[in-house]
């Protein structure tokens, strides 16, 4: 992926973040404080007006910007989430101008681990990363059998979609929503929603190639 | 929706605006920040205290800013933790040399934003302890899931933390106290209507006209389960038993918190006070202080919570000492 490339990825999210603002909300509304939308658009929209500063930059740089954005406007938890998660990819590709199938790997590796330890959750507990860890890992498993980027995309986006389909079944235990217990069951979570849509919008723009 | 308000995203900086204008003797606002902080502050040579979390719980937390409660209290929006810059901008204004205790509210996105600005204020040498306060018996405590939820006995941390920070405690005592008390104070909520949020323009939930959510946080999540309403002592003593079961208040004094979640007259929670009164005097549990209003809202919310706080001798002075802020003053 070129640096352009990436910086059509981060304004393809903000657009779609915009879009699904009401549906995030709504969802969120269902199980938590109903913000989740409203929050990361509003980051987003903050990202989306340092893009023009960066179109020069390197992939690390344009990373590590949006990361503090977000840090920085969205609060919440997804804020400091999705923050660390953009922040610890960026480090992977400091000073790089081209991110290469093996950087994805690993950001992708970093951006979870860095979930991980920022959120102190792990998969089963109905958050956002019951979408990234299987999605990563059909990521992974993919590249190692030798698969083309298509072909891996494909499957790590089937992976996210059943992890997201799996929130609904299962009682979350993080995050505002597991106050509610069994009551949370047949709910799909907000954050493995967002998830799921930017590993979408990054499969999207890759596809077409611009 | 409908809201006595200019724009949804302009809530926040207009009524922090208010707020300074209202109370210029009290807190000014940090410029470029979401943060009000003492008139006349940092105080030198004290411990600072900073709290803060999502708007809407006014006259949390920015009224309790003042001599003997907080220094600064950081806003976010509508109920979304402030982000960590923003509290950083508080630590490093309320510093007065002794270090700050950061008083959070347990929840997922607070702990995660405070604990960052404490990462901050660490690499800039300032001393930053944090007590996490979670005093919703409504919510399972459990070591595998997030947590109880810190609700509206969170002011009684604001006051026993202040009034020891103003007697000259260092930051290990402030929070030793601010500890105590939060291992002493359990609270539960109930209400009658949902809430909005500005920003998303309609209600969090629906209720029925005959239905209640009782065992529900500040935020307009739902809470532990639906009820038929019922009358305001059996709506009181369910509240109650909740909170004596979990921790052994006999034979002790306490302070009570009867508090409104927004849209709720006075009128019922002294009713409700009543009931409690009550209650605690038939089990012997001699009520020390009561304080009843709006303390930690949610929004226009209808409902109440239930706070006890059970007392020793140094709470018990803590609580007595003066304060002076724009929501609660005691002289």
């Amino acid at each position: 992926m070129t640096r352009d490339q990436l910086l059509k990825v981060i304004e393809e999210i903000t657009i779609v973040i915009e879009e699904n603002k009401v549906h995030l909300t709504d969802l969120d509304q269902a199980i938590g404080d109903g913000d989740h939308g409203i929050n990361l658009n509003r980051g987003f929209r903050a990202v989306k007006e340092k893009l023009e500063s960066l179109r020069d930059k390197d992939c690390g740089t344009i990373l590590k910007t949006a990361a503090m954005s977000l840090i920085s406007t969205v609060g919440g938890a997804s804020g400091p989430l999705y923050g660390t998660a953009f922040m610890k990819a960026g480090a992977v590709v400091a000073g790089k101008e081209y991110i290469s199938v093996e950087d994805s790997i690993k950001m992708f590796d970093e951006a979870i681990q860095g979930i991980i330890a920022r959120g102190k959750a792990s998969r089963g507990d109905k958050t956002m990363l019951d979408v990234l860890v299987p999605a990563f890992e059909a990521w992974k498993v993919a590249f190692e059998e030798g698969e083309s980027t298509e072909k891996a995309s494909e499957k790590m986006l089937g992976a996210a979609y059943q992890g997201l389909e799996y929130t609904k079944t299962i009682i979350a235990k993080k995050g505002r929503a597991n106050y509610l217990g069994e009551r949370s069951i047949g709910h799909q979570d907000p954050g493995a929603t967002s998830s799921c849509i930017i590993l979408k919008t990054i499969v999207d723009v890759m596809a077409k190639g611009e | 929706m409908k809201k006595i308000i200019n724009h949804p995203e302009a809530v926040v900086e207009e009524m922090l605006e208010g707020v300074v204008k209202a109370h210029p003797q009290y807190v000014r606002k940090l410029e470029g920040f979401n943060v009000l902080v003492r008139a006349n502050g940092p105080v030198n040579g004290k411990v600072a205290l900073v709290s803060g979390g999502g708007s809407g719980h006014e006259p949390s937390h920015g009224g309790f800013v003042g001599r003997g409660m907080l220094d600064g209290a950081v806003a976010g929006a509508v109920f979304t933790s402030p982000t960590p810059d923003q509290v950083f901008e508080a630590v490093k204004a309320v510093d007065g040399g002794a270090g700050v205790l950061l008083v959070i509210k347990n929840y997922t996105g607070d702990i995660m934003n405070f604990e960052m600005a404490a990462e901050m204020a660490d690499m800039e040498s300032i001393k930053v302890a944090s007590v996490v306060v979670n005093d919703d018996v409504a919510v399972e405590n459990s070591t595998w899931t997030t947590g109880r939820r810190g609700i509206a006995g969170t002011v009684f941390i604001h006051k026993i933390a202040g009034a020891a920070a103003e007697k000259g405690m260092d930051l290990d005592e402030v929070k030793r106290v601010a500890e105590k008390t939060i291992a002493n104070v359990r609270s539960m909520g109930m209400s009658l209507t949902p809430c909005t949020v500005p920003a998303a323009g309609k209600p969090s939930f629906e209720l029925a006209e005959n239905e209640m959510e009782v065992g529900l946080g500040i935020h307009g999540e739902p809470g532990t389960h639906r009820d038929e309403i019922k009358t305001a002592d059996e709506i009181t003593t369910h509240l109650v038993e909740k909170i004596l079961e979990d921790i052994d208040y006999s034979q002790s004094e306490v302070a009570l918190l009867i508090n409104g979640l927004g849209g709720t007259p006075l009128m019922e929670l002294y009713i409700m006070n009543r009931k409690v009164s009550s209650i605690l005097a038939e089990k012997g549990i001699k009520v020390y202080k009561t304080l009843v209003g709006n303390f930690m809202t949610s929004l226009e919310m209808a409902g109440a919570s239930v706070s006890i706080l059970k007392l020793d001798e140094e709470l018990k002075e803590l609580l007595d000492a003066t304060a002076d802020t724009p929501a609660f003053t005691q002289l």
